[in-house]
């Protein structure tokens, strides 16, 4: 599985990073490099083995339906970019 | 001073021998001299540091002691602190001044501990010489054209500089057990779910665990007992009994079988660093430890493995820095996908960016099977091989890394050889098992870390047989020149 | 060409939960923006999330009223998508193992019957809202319903027209607010549908390209958007055009459906197992405590009206129709002594008609159940006529206070003494010879015109029964 340069230009705006022309060149070199590395994967046959997600056979704890938080909107939003009368603002989003 | 360990630094703060405030300050002076050319700090609040050391100070006079109160540590960037910039090592995070706290921070706060301040890393932990940091480059003290090994390596070159008498780190594939081996300390990432999530800034949440870097064995089980224990608000803490981690440390080692891996001690493991381990256990077998030699096949496989689980991971849990809540915004754009392109190209360095398009890539359509899946079945066989070793041995023992400290740009512009530092210590994320690493002595004056595995929840253990070898040995009280 | 239009339907519900799904903060309507967005709602960084009990207990109730299976073990999943109502750039849900599957929904339409299968219900959290109107050239994020928890119903294709697709998600919105699990209110967002729609030749079997109409939160635009749709894709398609699969939205103004700009790209959401989330197992154990939470299930109640109230299977739908109707009739039956049948003839009846003169749901009703109980209980006692008793009812509706209170103050006491009865009648027979010739000439129409003067010389107070039996004999005894 081969990578190039549109697969590239894809996954950056799937991952919502920019990627330049000039760029896209080096990145697809060491992306190669570093799916050249996961290639040894493939040769190992994994027939009919569970998928490991965690490492611990724990089930989900589930919390009480309380409401413990209160509002810190002041401090949260001292930490944005851009508010305005409480909301968070972003470039006009078009539906 | 600072060679002295924190059970006796305890003592000296119980007796009023010195104070808190003394000891906070005698570091911090400390920091203002041999920072600006170690760089192991990215934040130091000498007001918020004097503030808990006083605090510290009226809790000792009342008799309200634990034995971490009043002890100046380092916390790594990756902790969200109150009142602290927590950066993760990122121009995404360079303004981020923490509005809460991490599990962690909240039980050495609960301890009374004295925070020095907030140790640099490679971005959001990923990288394993700390040159991926926003906030410039570590220097390993041991010889500063080195690297301190990462990602927590400004921990371990804080506690190798004697910057802070202890630090945290975090550990998703080697990160705490290798700048610990190449910086001459002893580092212990814990069982997965022993120590808290909430609040560490996530990379690979199913292998990321914090644990201790400090001098000794001793000192390590003293932080463990504050760091451990369940936090509720994570999902994958486990809620287990509290464990008093120092209850082993004297153990005699008559008996133990300890497993020597195979694949351990192959091609790609430095000559110099073989004959340090070579040494370490001829000590162990003088501390009447048995040897037994394991196999643990799929070793090689946990790289690729991990360059799939990871980054797919972590190309997830950076989705959240965007630009519209917190964090970096970039200054110009078109609309809001311009916005956030550009926010993400600028705000995070190289390697952060590949690794989320790896992880994009392994998640995205036509892929999953043949990657992330893949991975995850692998998995399973890299556990099942510890499962296995763990019937012939009680602990595995082996190199930390495959050679002592690189010089700085060695590997930094190619990542696969930077990858194949962590052969020795992914494994052990991957299964969820605990790992050490401790000073085992010095291949071309530089340091070698001991690497001891144990099965899970064995850290106890683990700490005894580290702590029977530093009573043996003195290489983790060698101290670096010139500082 | 006859053309079929082939329907499915995901309805977003609100679970009404006091917290969110994954953290701690307020799950309520209404507040100022972001004061209800705590560190896990923003997803600082850092923070973590812990599953709610009670959204996981709604799931299983839901599981429980359409007859589904529950997974004993499901898992939560990560959607990957950029929005910014989206804090996490994912949304947490569920993919390959949904809580809930295979249930099945019965619904009426217009003169049939027919059985909607449920594919799946998950469990997800919602996103925020995006405002686009308060500042200029930018939108505002609020987050206060960021993590609020979802069920996420989605059905097979089985609905044929715009008339069984609303009456799916009539059923569906009055279900889950009968066993108590979403407030059902649709302007605050709390039952919204996503449309599915797709044409095709009658008579073939390949479902055509569909297009999914977002957000319907109303009943009438659900009608109107399906048609509109339905009609476009057929003109498009004898046009000689092809659909794309496609978002489309519904303009109210318009009555029109267009697609939706930004979602023109293909998306690629990169599902995978949260890794900070653990198997979601349910036990048999927690199932039963659900159980025993449960209500009666409409079906269930309307099948015990028809078998021990005698109802007729359309009186007992109408009385289950919703758990308000229900309830309101529940009350009265055990408020007026156990009359099923009279209690659902005044509930369909008198109070219906009344609601739907003025508009109004039942909840509304200026006539409490109770007291509806009490003017019943007058009519089982023969205190009131009929006649009476809808009088009686009329001033009760007026607020003119409980029936026993009207009925004393008009003086509208029934008279069921016979000797009263009989020296009326007696009275009566006197003044009205001619008519009783008539009677016996075999008119039976002056029998009527006797019963018709007796009760106008009672003042419409004698019990007409009485009178008519009375009367009867005596005539027959002359």
């Amino acid at each position: 599985m081969s990578l190039s340069s549109s697969d590239v230009k894809r996954i950056a705006h799937l991952a919502r990073i920019e990627v330049s022309d000039e760029e896209v060149e080096e990145t697809l070199k060491k992306l190669s490099g570093i799916l050249g590395l996961i290639e040894q994967m493939q040769a190992v046959d994994t027939t009919g083995i569970a998928p490991m997600s965690h490492s611990q056979e724990v089930n989900q704890r589930l919390r009480e339906d309380v409401v413990t938080k209160t509002n810190q909107r002041e401090l949260f939003q001292s930490l944005a970019p851009s508010v305005e009368d409480g909301l968070y603002l972003v470039p006009k989003v078009i539906e | 001073m600072i060679n002295k360990s924190i059970k006796e630094l305890s003592r000296m703060l119980r007796s009023g021998q010195v104070s808190s405030l003394e000891l906070a300050q005698e570091y911090l002076k400390r920091i203002d001299k041999l920072n600006p050319e170690i760089n192991a700090f990215v934040t130091v609040d000498p007001e918020l540091t004097l503030s808990q050391a006083k605090h510290a100070d009226i809790l000792i006079s009342k008799g309200h002691q634990n034995p971490l109160t009043g002890i100046p540590i380092a916390q790594k960037d990756i902790f969200v602190a109150k009142g602290w910039k927590t950066t993760c090592g990122s121009k995404m995070l360079e303004n981020f001044i923490g509005p809460y706290d991490a599990g962690v921070i909240e039980k050495f706060d609960n301890a009374g501990a004295v925070n020095l301040g907030k140790t640099n890393m490679d971005e959001f932990a990923m990288g394993s010489s700390n040159e991926t940091s926003y906030f410039g480059k570590v220097k390993n003290p041991w010889d500063r054209d080195r690297v301190p090994g990462g990602s927590s390596g400004g921990s371990a070159a804080a506690v190798a500089a004697r910057l802070c008498v202890a630090a945290t780190g975090t550990d998703t594939g080697g990160s705490i057990r290798q700048p610990a081996s190449l910086c001459g300390l002893s580092g212990l990432k814990p069982t997965y779910g022993t120590v808290s999530r909430y609040g560490m800034i996530a990379f690979a949440s199913s292998l990321d665990q914090a644990g201790p870097m400090a001098r000794s064995c001793e000192d390590m089980a003293l932080m463990m007992n504050v760091m451990g224990g369940f936090d509720e608000r994570d999902s994958t803490s486990l809620n287990r009994p509290v464990e008093d981690y120092s209850r082993d440390l004297n153990k005699p080692l008559q008996g133990l079988r300890i497993g020597l891996p195979k694949e351990y001690f192959g091609e790609g493991l430095d000559t110099g660093v073989d004959q340090v381990i070579q040494q370490s256990i001829s000590e162990f077998r003088k501390l009447g430890a048995e040897f037994v030699d394991i196999s643990l096949p799929n070793t090689k496989l946990s790289i690729p493995v991990y360059y799939v689980l990871a980054p797919a991971e972590a190309s997830s849990n950076l989705s959240r820095f965007d630009g519209v809540r917190y964090g970096y915004r970039a200054p110009e754009y078109n609309d809001l996908i311009d916005m956030y392109c550009k926010t993400r190209a600028q705000g995070f360095g190289a390697e952060v960016k590949r690794r989320i398009l790896i992880g994009t890539y392994v998640l995205s359509a036509g892929y999953y099977d043949a990657y992330y899946l893949k991975a995850q079945q692998i998995r399973r066989l890299i556990a099942q091989d510890f499962i296995n070793a763990f019937e012939e041995c009680d602990i595995i023992l082996g190199p930390t890394a495959p050679s002592t400290a690189f010089k700085t740009g060695e590997k930094a512009d190619d990542p696969v050889a930077m990858y194949l530092q962590d052969i020795y210590t992914i494994a052990v994320n991957l299964a969820g098992l605990p790992g050490m690493s401790i000073p085992a002595g010095f291949a071309g004056n530089l340091p070698v870390g001991l690497q001891i595995i144990g099965n899970y929840f064995d850290e106890s253990r683990m700490l005894n047989v580290g702590h029977a070898y530093q009573q043996v040995t003195d290489w983790h009280s060698r101290m670096p020149e010139g500082i | 060409m006859q053309w079929e239009v082939v329907i499915g339907l995901e309805t977003h519900t609100q679970l009404k939960t006091k917290s969110k799904i994954f953290s701690g903060a307020s799950t309520a309507f209404g507040a100022e923006p972001n004061t209800q967005a705590c560190e896990v709602s923003i997803a600082l960084p850092g923070v973590l999330p812990v599953l709610n009990k009670e959204a996981v207990k709604c799931a299983i109730k839901f599981a429980l009223a359409v007859d589904a299976e529950i997974a004993p073990r499901s898992i939560f999943a990560r959607k990957n998508y950029f929005y910014p109502d989206l804090p996490k750039g994912y949304q947490i849900s569920q993919y390959e193992l949904p809580v809930v599957s295979k249930g099945t929904l019965r619904i009426q339409v217009a003169d049939y019957e027919k059985t909607i299968n449920i594919t799946r219900a998950h469990l997800e959290e919602d996103a925020g809202k995006s405002l686009h109107e308060t500042h200029e050239g930018m939108s505002g994020i609020d987050l206060n319903r960021a993590g609020t928890p979802l069920l996420e119903i989605v059905t097979e294709p089985d609905m044929r027209s715009a008339a069984e697709a609303v009456a799916y998600a009539k059923k569906l919105h009055e279900l889950v607010q009968w066993i108590g699990i979403c407030d059902g209110n649709m302007q605050e967002g709390s039952f919204r549908c996503d449309v599915n729609v797709s044409v095709r030749p009658k008579g073939t079997e390949k479902l055509g390209t569909r297009r999914e109409i977002k957000n319907l939160n109303s009943f009438k635009y659900m009608q109107q958007a399906i048609e509109f749709e339905t009609q476009w894709q057929i003109e498009t398609l004898e046009d000689g055009g092809t659909i794309h699969q496609a978002t489309v939205l519904f303009n109210p103004d318009t009555g029109e459906t267009r697609a939706m700009r930004s979602k023109e790209e293909a998306n690629d959401y990169r599902y995978f197992p949260d890794p900070d989330l653990l198997p979601l197992v349910i036990t048999d154990k927690e199932i039963e405590i659900a159980r025993s939470e449960m209500p009666e299930l409409p079906e269930e109640m309307k099948t015990r009206f028809e078998r021990s109230y005698h109802l007729s299977p359309y009186d007992a739908a109408s009385l289950t129709s919703s758990r308000s109707v229900a309830d309101y009739f529940l009350t009265t039956v055990d408020g007026c002594g156990g009359e099923p049948k009279l209690a659902a003839n005044w509930v369909m009846g008198s109070v219906a008609a009344k609601l739907n003169e003025e508009g109004k749901s039942i909840g509304d009703s200026p006539v409490s159940p109770l007291q509806l109980a009490g003017l019943l209980k007058r009519i089982i006692d023969n205190t009131l006529s009929s006649k009476m008793a809808k009088e009686v009812f009329d001033g009760m509706w007026s607020g003119e206070g409980d029936a026993d209170s009207i009925i004393e103050k008009r003086g509208l006491k029934q008279v069921t003494d016979i000797g009263a009865i009989e020296a009326i009648i007696d009275e009566v027979l006197a003044a009205n010879a001619p008519m009783v010739g008539e009677w016996k000439a075999g008119k039976e129409k002056a029998f009527n015109a006797l019963v018709g003067q007796a009760m106008k010389a009672s003042k419409g107070k004698a019990n007409p029964t009485q009178v008519n039996e009375i009367l009867k004999k005596k005539l027959s005894a002359s």
